[in-house]
Formats: C-alpha cells, sequence, structure tokens
C-alpha cells in the first residue's frame, strides 16, 4: 500500500503567490491549502471541511477560484496564485473588504477569506446586478455566523462601484 | 453643580457627559474587520506555534464495545511518531468529566477523557497519537490494533426505552439519565374536564454546530513556571480551565487558558467541554513540548456533541374560543452516550408554554442514554424542539375549530401588562419561571402586518384554484437568555493612557471588541478610540462563565458598565488630587481629564497614571490617591431574561417533489435594549440561517448499529446562500428590568421558531390533502409521503 | 483528514503515464481535476501507492469538432466545456447538466473525463454521456480502445478503464436536427448531488412524431439507467400529455433505486417518474416554441 522509503518523497515547488515568487520543499502529499499556511506563513486562507465543500480555503490559481484543500502544492509548480493577504494594496481595503466592512458582511472572520477570493474572481468575470446573481456567486461558500444578507449588499455595492451604474433590469 | 449635558445623560444612561455619539445604541462598524479581512486573524492554527506537535485521535467505529486490548507498538516505531497514549496510558488524569448542568435525580454515568473499558459512540477518543505532524500523526492512526468485543448498540429514544432494552452502559440500572416532571396548576384534572382536547405527535432532529472552524487546542507547559499555557478554541475559558485544574489537580491560577483572539464559530458545541482539551494539555506536560490537536471535519462530524431528536407527544386542552386551558408534553430526549450536560432537554422542559397564558401545565422530561456522540446546546439549545411542538398545536387547534391561527394566538398571548409574568413552573436557573417584560402582541402584529398576512390569505385561496399550494405559518416564541450566575469584566487604565477593558467571556463572532468598547465609551465618557477591550483569558481575570444562551451581553455588558462606572469614579477622584481641586465634575476630552466648568484645567490619562499606577520610586504617593486604577466587576442577574419573537412563513409545496420553497419570510425581534443594531441584526440572520438549516436541510442520521451515515458535507447538507431567503426583520425593544442596560440576548432567535414556522407552513399548503407534517426537518420525502398519506420508508 | 503517503509522478507523454500505469498498475491511481480524488485521499477510502498526475500531458486540453461530432480532452476542465459557446449551442444537454455540477470553484478543476472515470452513479456528466451516446477512448501501453458509454459504466464507481488504461477522451457525435434535450434534477440543496436526476435527448422527424430518443436516469441505479420503456412509449409519439403520463408510469416501474439517509427507495422511485414527465414536458414546449419560430 504504502511506498517503501521510510522517508517522504519530498519535491520543490516554484510558486508566485500575490506577485511574489516563492521556492520551497514540500513534501508530495502535502495539500495547496497546508503548503501555503504552513510553509509560505500564509495562514489567511483557512482549512474548514478539507474535502472541497465549505470553501473556506478557495484561492485563485492563474486567475480561477479553486478549493486549496483539493489539490496538491506539487501541482501548484509553475502557477500564479492569489490569496487574501494579496487583495488590500498597501494595507488599504480593497472595494469589496470595504464593502464587507461596512456591511457587517463578516462575523467569526474563518470563512471570509474563501468568500473574497469566491467573489474577486466572479467581479472580475462582469458586473453582479440582482440579489439572485449575488446568491449564486456566494453559493460555493458556506457560512454559519451570517446568513448571507450582509454579504448580497456587499456584492451589489462593490459590483457597482467596480462596474459602474446597473443596467435597466 | 452639574451641568444640562450631564442631566440629560443621566436619565438615559450612565453619566455621559460627553458631547459625542451615544455609543450605545450606535451600529458602530467593527474593530476586528481589518485583520479577518486582510488575512491576519488569529485562528489557533493560524498561531505561529512551529515547535508544535501535532495529535491525532483514534476514536471508536463501534457504538458500543468492550475494549478488550490495545497494541500501539507499530504506531511507536513510525518515523515521526514522539508518543502513543490510551486511556490506561493516562490513569492519573482519568476522572470522570461532570455534567455541566446536572439534576439531583440524575443517573450520572461516568465520561472519562478518553475511553477505558468499554466505548459507548462511535467517535469517542480511545487513544492519541503525538507526532511531528498530523499527516504522520494520521498515518500512525492506522497502525493502531485495538480488539474489540461488539456490543448492543442503542440508536434511538424508543430503542433506550423500549421494553428488555439492552443498556447503553453496561453499568447503568436503566437507559434513562433523567426523569423530571413539571407542573403548574392541576393538569390532569383539567385535562380531563375541559370541553376539548387534541393530541399530537412530533419528532424534531436537529444537528450540529458546524462551525466552519473545527475543535482546537493546543498546550506549552513552562518547566520553570510550571504553569501550563492552553489555547482552545472555546466558548467558555474559565469552565475548561477549571476542568483542568480538576483533572490535574493543579492550582487554577497555575493554568492560564486562552481563546484565540479569532474563534471561527462555536454555536454551542465550543462551550463544552472534552477530553480532547484534557488530554493535550496533558500530553504537552508528560513529554514537556508544545502539542496541538486541530480537529478535523470528520471528527467534527462524528464527536462534536450536537443536537439530536426529540419526540413530544403534546396534548392541548382549549375551549370553544380557542382559549388554553391546559397543557401536557411528554417528551423524550436522545442525551447520547453522556450526559455532558442537561441544558438541553431542561431548557425544552420550561420553554414549551412559550407566550401563551396556560393555567394548567405538564412538562415531562425522558432523557435517554443512546449510544451516539453526547447531546449538547447547539443555536437555539433545546428550545426549537419545544417551539416546534407547542406551535404545532396552536396551528392543530385553529384547524380543528375552524378559526385563523393568528387569532387562536392572539386570545392566549400574555398581555403587555402582565409582566413580571409567573408562568407557573421552574426554569433551568432554579427559579420560577418568570419572564422579564415582553410585548407579545405587538410582535405578533407587526410581524404579520409585514408579512401581509391578511393578503396572502385572499391569494392562497386564488392561487390554490390554479394548482399552487400556498401555506402561510406562524411562530411564536420565549427565549430565556442573559442566564447567571454570573459574568466579569475588569477596566484599567493602563500606564499609556488607555482603558483596557478585560472581559471573561471569549467571543467567535459577536463582536465584543467592538460592542464592549461602546458599552465602556458611554460608561466612561469617553472617546472609544483610548478604549481597548481584550478577552477569553484565565490569566488576565480570575473568574467568568462564557458565551452560551445568548447570556453575554446581559452579564457582561452590565460588568463592564459597572466596571467602568467605577474607574471613571477613581480617575476623576486621582485628577481632583492632582489638580488640587475640590470637586468631581470631570470630562474626558479626547485623552484629557478635564474641569467640566474650565476645560483647561486638566491633566492627562498619562499623567494620571504615572502618578497612581507607576507611581515614583520611594515617594510617598499624593494624600488621598488610591493605588493601581483598576477596579472589577461581577454582574450576577436575579434571573433569567426572556427575548421573544414572532416568525412568519409563506411557502409554496411542489406536490409532485414535496420541495419547499420559502416566498416570504418576516421576523419580528424583541432583545430589550439593542446595543448595536449592526451587530444585532447579524445575529438574527445568521441565526435564521441555522433556523433554516434545521427547518428543512439538516438531519443527522445514525443507523440502527449506531453508526453515523452522515459523516461529511457529501452527505450532510448545510444552508448556502441560495437555500436561505431573504428576510424582513424588525425589532421592538421592551428593556429588561433586570440589568442596568435593559439588555436580553440576540443569538437564538432568527433560529428558534424557524422549523416550527416552516412545519406550520408546510401543513397548512397541504390541508387539502389533510398531510400531516409531524416531523422536521420538512425534507422532500417526508413532504411526498406525507402527500401520500403514508410515513417515509424504512431508510 | 490528510492524504496517505503515496510516490508521485507526473509524466510530460502519455506513453510515459501509460508506462507507469502498466507498472503500478491496481496501485495506480490517475490525477487530473482531483475533485473526486482527492477527497478520498483525505478520507483514506482510497490509499493508491502511485499517484500519476496527468495535467501536464501535451494534446489532452482540446474540445475538437470531429467528423461528425465532438471530442473532449481528457485535461479538459468543466468550467471551459461550459463556456465553450460553440458547445453549448451544438450541445445543450451537455451545458445544462454542467450548471448543476457542484460549484464553479470545483468546474473549475474538475475535468469532464474525471467525473466519467470516477464513475458516481448520481452525477450528473455520466447520465449526460450516455444519453449522447459517448464513446470513450481508453489508452494502454501499446492500444487504444473505445468503449461506448453503456458499457463503460459498470457499477457504482466502477467503470471499463482497465487498470493499465487511461482515459485520454470522449466523443459523442453532434445531435441531429430536430432533437430537443433537457436535463432535470432534485438536490436537496444547489450542487448536491442530485437525489435522481434525469437526461433526455428526443430527436423529432420532420412531421413532429419522435423519431428516436435516448431517457437516462441518474442516482437510481449502480449505473447511469437507460429507461428503455420509457423510451419505447415515447418513440412515434408527439409526446402528448397521455403519453407524457405513461412514460412517468413506465418510469415508476423500471427502476427500484436503494434508499439511503438522504431519500428513502419510495421517493427516488416516485422522484425519478417525476422528473422523467417534466424532463419529457420540457423537450415538447422547447420543440413547440422551436415550431413556431
Amino acid at each position: 500500500m504504502n511506498p517503501e522509503a521510510s522517508e517522504e518523497a519530498a519535491t520543490q515547488v516554484r510558486v508566485t503567490v500575490n506577485g511574489r515568487e516563492h521556492r520551497a520543499i514540500t513534501d508530495v502529499r502535502t495539500t495547496l491549502a497546508d503548503f501555503l499556511r504552513h510553509k509560505l506563513g500564509l495562514t489567511g486562507t483557512h482549512l474548514g471541511c478539507e474535502h472541497g465543500v465549505c470553501g473556506a480555503c478557495t484561492i485563485l490559481l492563474d486567475g480561477a477560484a479553486v478549493r486549496s484543500c483539493l489539490m496538491l502544492a506539487v501541482q501548484a509548480d509553475g502557477a500564479s496564485i492569489e490569496t487574501v493577504e494579496g487583495l488590500a494594496e498597501g494595507g488599504q481595503l480593497s472595494p469589496l473588504q470595504a464593502a464587507f466592512h461596512r456591511n457587517h458582511a463578516l462575523q467569526c472572520g474563518f470563512c471570509t477569506a474563501g468568500f473574497l477570493m469566491s467573489i474577486t474572481a466572479a467581479l472580475r468575470e462582469g458586473p453582479v446586478e440582482t440579489d439572485e446573481h449575488a446568491r449564486e456567486v456566494l453559493s460555493g461558500n458556506i457560512c454559519r455566523c451570517t446568513g448571507y444578507a450582509a454579504m448580497i449588499k456587499a456584492v451589489l455595492e462593490t459590483s457597482m462601484q467596480l462596474h459602474g451604474t446597473r443596467a435597466a433590469s | 453643580m452639574s451641568r444640562p449635558g450631564e442631566r440629560e445623560a443621566a436619565t438615559r444612561a450612565p453619566a455621559a457627559a460627553a458631547p459625542k455619539q451615544n455609543m450605545i445604541g450606535a451600529a458602530i462598524e467593527r474593530r476586528e474587520d481589518y485583520r479577518l479581512l486582510t488575512g491576519q486573524g488569529e485562528f489557533l492554527d493560524d498561531l505561529d506555534m512551529p515547535d508544535a506537535l501535532e495529535a491525532a485521535f483514534l476514536r471508536s467505529d463501534l457504538g458500543h464495545a468492550r475494549i478488550l486490548g490495545i497494541d500501539t507498538s507499530a504506531a511507536l516505531e513510525l518515523p515521526g511518531v514522539v508518543a502513543v497514549f490510551t486511556g490506561d496510558d493516562i490513569r492519573p488524569m482519568m476522572k470522570p468529566m461532570p455534567a455541566k448542568v446536572a439534576h439531583p435525580a440524575l443517573q450520572e454515568m461516568p465520561r472519562l477523557p478518553m475511553a477505558l473499558d468499554e466505548v459507548h459512540y462511535v467517535g469517542e477518543p480511545v487513544a492519541v497519537i503525538i507526532a511531528t505532524s498530523r499527516y504522520i500523526a494520521e498515518d500512525a492512526l492506522e497502525l493502531i490494533e485495538i480488539d474489540y468485543e461488539d456490543l448492543p448498540a442503542i440508536s434511538s429514544t424508543a430503542a433506550a426505552l423500549a421494553p428488555g432494552a439492552p443498556l447503553a452502559h453496561l453499568g447503568a440500572r436503566d437507559n434513562i439519565a433523567v426523569h423530571v416532571v413539571q407542573r403548574a396548576g392541576d393538569p390532569d384534572a383539567a385535562l380531563a374536564a375541559a370541553p376539548h382536547v387534541l393530541s399530537g405527535t412530533f419528532a424534531i432532529t436537529r444537528s450540529g454546530g458546524h462551525s466552519i472552524e473545527c475543535r482546537a487546542v493546543a498546550a506549552r507547559y513552562d518547566t520553570v513556571t510550571r504553569q501550563l499555557v492552553v489555547w482552545d478554541s472555546t466558548q467558555a475559558p474559565h469552565y475548561a480551565r477549571n476542568a483542568l485544574a480538576s483533572l490535574y489537580d493543579m492550582q487554577e491560577d497555575d493554568i492560564r487558558l486562552i481563546a484565540p483572539r479569532d474563534v471561527g464559530g462555536g454555536f454551542g458545541p465550543k462551550a463544552q467541554f472534552y477530553g480532547e482539551e484534557a488530554v493535550i494539555g496533558w500530553v504537552a506536560m508528560q513529554l514537556r513540548r508544545p502539542v496541538k490537536w486541530i480537529e478535523d471535519r470528520r471528527e467534527n462530524f462524528i464527536s462534536a456533541m450536537m443536537e439530536r431528536t426529540q419526540t413530544h407527544r403534546i396534548k392541548v386542552a382549549f375551549d370553544d374560543d380557542g382559549t388554553l386551558i391546559a397543557m401536557k408534553d411528554v417528551f423524550e430526549h436522545d442525551q447520547g452516550a453522556y450526559v455532558a450536560g442537561l441544558q438541553v432537554p431542561m431548557i425544552t422542559l420550561s420553554t414549551v408554554p412559550g407566550q401563551y397564558k396556560i393555567p394548567h401545565i405538564h412538562t415531562e422530561l425522558y432523557s435517554c442514554y443512546t449510544n451516539m456522540v453526547p447531546t449538547s446546546s447547539v443555536r437555539g439549545a433545546g428550545r426549537p424542539q419545544a417551539v416546534a411542538a407547542m406551535e404545532r398545536m396552536m396551528d392543530r387547534i385553529a384547524e380543528y375549530l375552524g378559526l385563523d391561527p393568528a387569532e387562536v394566538r392572539r386570545r392566549n398571548l400574555i398581555q403587555p401588562d402582565e409582566f413580571p409574568y409567573k408562568v407557573g413552573i421552574m426554569f433551568r436557573d432554579g427559579s420560577p419561571l418568570t419572564y422579564d417584560s415582553g410585548n407579545y402582541p405587538e410582535l405578533l402584529a407587526g410581524t404579520l402586518e409585514r408579512l401581509d398576512y391578511d393578503g396572502w390569505r385572499r391569494r392562497q385561496g386564488e392561487l390554490r384554484a390554479e394548482g399552487r399550494l400556498i401555506g402561510i405559518g406562524i411562530a411564536c416564541y420565549v427565549e430565556g437568555c442573559g442566564l447567571g450566575p454570573y459574568e466579569g469584566a475588569k477596566a484599567r487604565l493602563t500606564n499609556r493612557g488607555e482603558v483596557l477593558v478585560t472581559l471573561a467571556a471569549a467571543p467567535q463572532g459577536q463582536g465584543y471588541e467592538t460592542v464592549y468598547a461602546q458599552i465602556a465609551s458611554d460608561a466612561l465618557g469617553l472617546d472609544m478610540d483610548y478604549i481597548r477591550v481584550t478577552t477569553g483569558d484565565t490569566g488576565r481575570i480570575p473568574f467568568g462563565q462564557g458565551t452560551f444562551a445568548s447570556r453575554i451581553t446581559a452579564t457582561a455588558g452590565p460588568a463592564v458598565l459597572q466596571a467602568c462606572q467605577a474607574l471613571r469614579a477613581r480617575i476623576f477622584a486621582t485628577a481632583a488630587i492632582m489638580l488640587k481641586v475640590e470637586a468631581d465634575n470631570f470630562v474626558f476630552r479626547g485623552e484629557r481629564v478635564c474641569l467640566a466648568e474650565d476645560e483647561s484645567i486638566s491633566v492627562t490619562l498619562r499623567e494620571v497614571t504615572q502618578v497612581a499606577n507607576v507611581g515614583k520610586h520611594g515617594i510617598t504617593l499624593l494624600r488621598g490617591v488610591t493605588a493601581g486604577l483598576e477596579t472589577q466587576a461581577y454582574f450576577a442577574p436575579e434571573r433569567a431574561a426572556y427575548a421573544s419573537g414572532a416568525h412568519a412563513a409563506v411557502v409554496e409545496v411542489d406536490p409532485e417533489t414535496g420541495r419547499v420553497t420559502v416566498l416570504k419570510y418576516v421576523i419580528g425581534h424583541d432583545c430589550g435594549t439593542v446595543i448595536n443594531p449592526l451587530l444585532a441584526d447579524g445575529q438574527v440572520l445568521g441565526g435564521f440561517a441555522a433556523g433554516i438549516g434545521n427547518a428543512l436541510y439538516e438531519e443527522q442520521f445514525y443507523d440502527e448499529a449506531a453508526q453515523p451515515q452522515t459523516t461529511s458535507y457529501l452527505d450532510f447538507s448545510l444552508p448556502s446562500s441560495m437555500e436561505v431567503p431573504p428576510v424582513e426583520l424588525f425589532h421592538i425593544q421592551s428593556p429588561s428590568p433586570l440589568n442596568p442596560l435593559g439588555a436580553k440576548g440576540a443569538g437564538e432567535g432568527g433560529t428558534i421558531p424557524a422549523p416550527a414556522a416552516i412545519a406550520n407552513a408546510t401543513e397548512d399548503a397541504l390541508r387539502s390533502f389533510g398531510a400531516r407534517i409531524n416531523e422536521m426537518p420538512v425534507t422532500p420525502p417526508r413532504v411526498a409521503a406525507a402527500i401520500a398519506g403514508r410515513a417515509p420508508a424504512a431508510r | 483528514m490528510k492524504p496517505p503517503r503515496f510516490a508521485y509522478h507526473a509524466p510530460t507523454a502519455v506513453e510515459e503515464a501509460t508506462g507507469l500505469l502498466a507498472d503500478y498498475n491496481e496501485d495506480a491511481k490517475v490525477l487530473a481535476g482531483g475533485q473526486s480524488l482527492i477527497p478520498l485521499l483525505s478520507f483514506r477510502l482510497a490509499a493508491p501507492g502511485h499517484l500519476i498526475d496527468i495535467n501536464r500531458l501535451p494534446g489532452l486540453d482540446q474540445v475538437e469538432r470531429t467528423g461528425n461530432g465532438w471530442r473532449i480532452g481528457a485535461l479538459v476542465r468543466q468550467r471551459t466545456a461550459e463556456r465553450s459557446a460553440e458547445l453549448a449551442a451544438a450541445v445543450p444537454l451537455l451545458a445544462r447538466a454542467l450548471a448543476h455540477v457542484a460549484h464553479p470553484q470545483i468546474r473549475n478543476r474538475g475535468t469532464i473525463c474525471g467525473s466519467l472515470a470516477h464513475g458516481d452513479s448520481s452525477a450528473e456528466l455520466p447520465a449526460v454521456m450516455t444519453a449522447l451516446d459517448a464513446r470513450m477512448t481508453l489508452v494502454s501501453a501499446g492500444r487504444a480502445r473505445q468503449v461506448a458509454a453503456g458499457d463503460f459504466f459498470q457499477f457504482h464507481l466502477t467503470t471499463a478503464i482497465e487498470p493499465d488504461e487511461l482515459l485520454t477522451a470522449v466523443e459523442f457525435d453532434s445531435p441531429a436536427p430536430r432533437t430537443h434535450a433537457a436535463f432535470e434534477e432534485l438536490a436537496l440543496r444547489r450542487g448536491d448531488f442530485a437525489l435522481a436526476g434525469v437526461a433526455a435527448s428526443v430527436t423529432f422527424a420532420a412531421d413532429g412524431q419522435v423519431e428516436r430518443c435516448r431517457v437516462v436516469a441518474a442516482g437510481v441505479a449502480p449505473t447511469p439507467l437507460r429507461l428503455a420503456a420509457v423510451e419505447q412509449i415515447v418513440a412515434g409519439s408527439r409526446l402528448a400529455a397521455p403519453v407524457l403520463a405513461a412514460a412517468r408510469e413506465a418510469a415508476y416501474r423500471e427502476v427500484s433505486p436503494t434508499g439511503d439517509s438522504r431519500a428513502d427507495r419510495d421517493y427516488r422511485r416516485h422522484l425519478l417518474s417525476v422528473l422523467v414527465r417534466r424532463a419529457l414536458c420540457a423537450v415538447r414546449s422547447e420543440r413547440e416554441d422551436d415550431d413556431e419560430s
């Protein structure tokens, strides 16, 4: 069942995170989430379920929102990753982060990073102008604290800010 | 002599004389947010502990079995494994962990930190591996060999109570943990004599807390000071610290238990004390190395405490008007394998009467041992079940008499001028159940108006003609909250010239760093910028109870208020001496303490601390100054406060698939004085999402062998944004006379009546079929079965 | 929930991959999107000694037109297929089903072929590929073969893929003209595994009669299940109300699903029959709209 070697197989992973290149040795079975958190010290991304459903671990890999708990670190070799730590430029909250703050769209904050990354990806694709669409954008992440209402407002406000006024609905 | 501003302030709140925003009641944005939004949260596994070893627990995979032998030798040999401990290996520490809430008649079976001879539920910790990484620890788990002797397992309360049932615990007398009866009046006589009596049987399955952060605990022992520091993702730091001190036989001050600044949700399960918490601390002391255990979701599903099924057999007696005469509810509660605490069923016991005047009451609890994970509070804590039973019957009464369900409720509501209202039975805190304040008719009216109840009744008929099944459901509830025994706070003017408020309580997202700074600001009359709040550390404040049962605003709030009022007086007294004036009319202006009538006469906060805190080495303290500007207050409420609410739902049922869709939902909420509306709304709406989960989606199954069937989110559903409907929420404020803030609790009101409201609405939609909704959650298979007139087939 | 140990291989040529599969055989698992495999590893429900990561293999990430239809390579992400306007226009059934598959974050990594190779009987894509009469290309050292969908799915989580074979592509013909399709499912929550699902693809003759149809059920059998009795009733009809009612009846009688914690047996049968009727009704509506325009 397990390989013969008593030492874990290790490999080097080179990855750009939030614009900065990192190079580190990791075991081949280390998940991308654990690699980001414990090898690179970027603990903003969290683990809530480790089987891809809760979304707390969502990051952007080459621009696409993915579950970092469902990837091996070694699979990210050569990729460009964005995590929550990269959203605030120069310490200034991004429009989305500011909208979350204004609307009280976070309580315990554990799921927040995953939501911010999922929403960031969605808003890059285009505007989100209705409650229904906002709900869909949020549907791939789970929050147990807020009940989502404040997040919906935050998404719509941010879309307005980034994409301009709503088209006639 | 007082100034106009002060006089006004005195009538509205503590003496806040500053010309600035009144903080209590203000929707202040949270201080916590910046770090949480930018990925700098300080959750336990985010803390920098690179030298910590990691633990993994081997857990029973049988519901009930004797442990014949455990062989850990292969596990020990795996490179990277530092130690392995079984229950046997930690005997000095293996004492029973007492129930958090007990009862004189409780048949308490010992709950040990790890199993010793017998396991009683799938998920019970049996051994622990300590290794250099969690990955290796999990590898080692697979190398432990255990020899079990399978024993019959009890997988439901019905099985527990069946005549000749096997024992969930071999050493027990039977499977009843406790049997409690509460009575008011003469219910049996009243039921016998009443013109109308209706019965109903309802089964309500709840589920787990499923905070997105699972449990976590880390410990480090300092061999020099011989003190243990434990970081614990807990809702109850002092409770946990006290438990550890008892288990380890250590002085309480030699254990410092800290809830990290950020805890990723609690909702009840983290307010309990678990064997894992005891084991990790002990291991850290044995190995003299820091150790941490980060629970994973699989463990959380099978070993974090949850609430499970209650079956209520309820009878109501009423007259031709629908006026309630008597109520008798006998219910079975699935307590699980151990009584970690009786709070859930005891709360159910006293919550059933709700907002109604009922002269004769009989509530009766059979708390049953089963071979499943122990029950403990999950948001709502036994109240959703009670509300479901009573509110379903109110609708049945209306149907029976051909009356409108809202009208039947109106006729029975306790009126606003009847407070304080003695229900006639006891509450869990041992005092006679007394509702402090409320306005139930206004709540109900407000909810129904916003729902457009009359409009929907009309539309319901029209739409039925089109073949659409629309239903309207109402559910009213009361919520005992703000519980004692006490909660504490300290306030100190630090050497940096800021006020540090130290709460014993620990937050999991409720915004304590903000809310208590607001309260402190008003109590002191000092700008919030000069106030900082710290929480959840037994090393900073010796006594506390914990965050649960929506109690902190009503207890820690007054404690902060009182501590800060006292500190304000001390600061002013010190300033007066420093300034050589005889006065206590001071105000804070920014960082200055100024004479009210001449603000140019002032000292800075820092200067004050120099005098009273720091002093000058060897120099006598100024005469009259009391050294050390720190105060503390422990607020002990006289009894529980009562929040209340009224929910109403409009649903549509798909008659073919049984799917229930919420078309409209209104929440009327009364939690007394609202300290921060932004946060209060967040609590109610968050609670509502959990309530929708209980109403429609969440159900954790065990099979007949007491094997959990839902062990991941692939077979268990938490509501996402698609499943939580929009809600219209309004507040009324009936301040509580039991604390100076007038505050009650806001954490659970969104959850409590949701299953009842949805079940009522669903049955209303199906009235033409005569279908009965007797089980919650109201899932499509159950609805389809109800429509077809049959019970759902065995799974 | 950390994965067990394994040796990791990242071949850069298909021959290398199949060579590794030949060497390690049953002790190897192919890693593509990982959205199904990695949870299995995390739960330690699978512990292969060797993981063959095929993400570096060239030429497998294309959605290509073939003579009669389409070929989707092993590394085509579900999201890529979902967003291909061409594919959606040509094969609407696939696009509609993809919208139900988990969430975008999963579809960004998960592959079409990976879902097929996983072979979950409740999943959408196996049912869709069965309705499309798709053919799976299986490559091993020294040989390639095609297996029809009907033979490919053998049991829940079991397919025709031999331990030394790699699924490199799925191919299917474009639907004939006058084909209308529908996908219906009911899951407890958006994105969950369906309690039951139906993929229907119906081709009409010029005169409006059903010339050919495929009605495939998901979640009621160990594999996607072609509802032959339903197809028989529908063939030659115009999907009028009595036919839909009969089809529903037939579907109910044709399946014997197992129950589980989510839904009991009776409900699954009942639900499936409802979804069959709804799918066929949707097909008919689409055809009527088409007729009018």
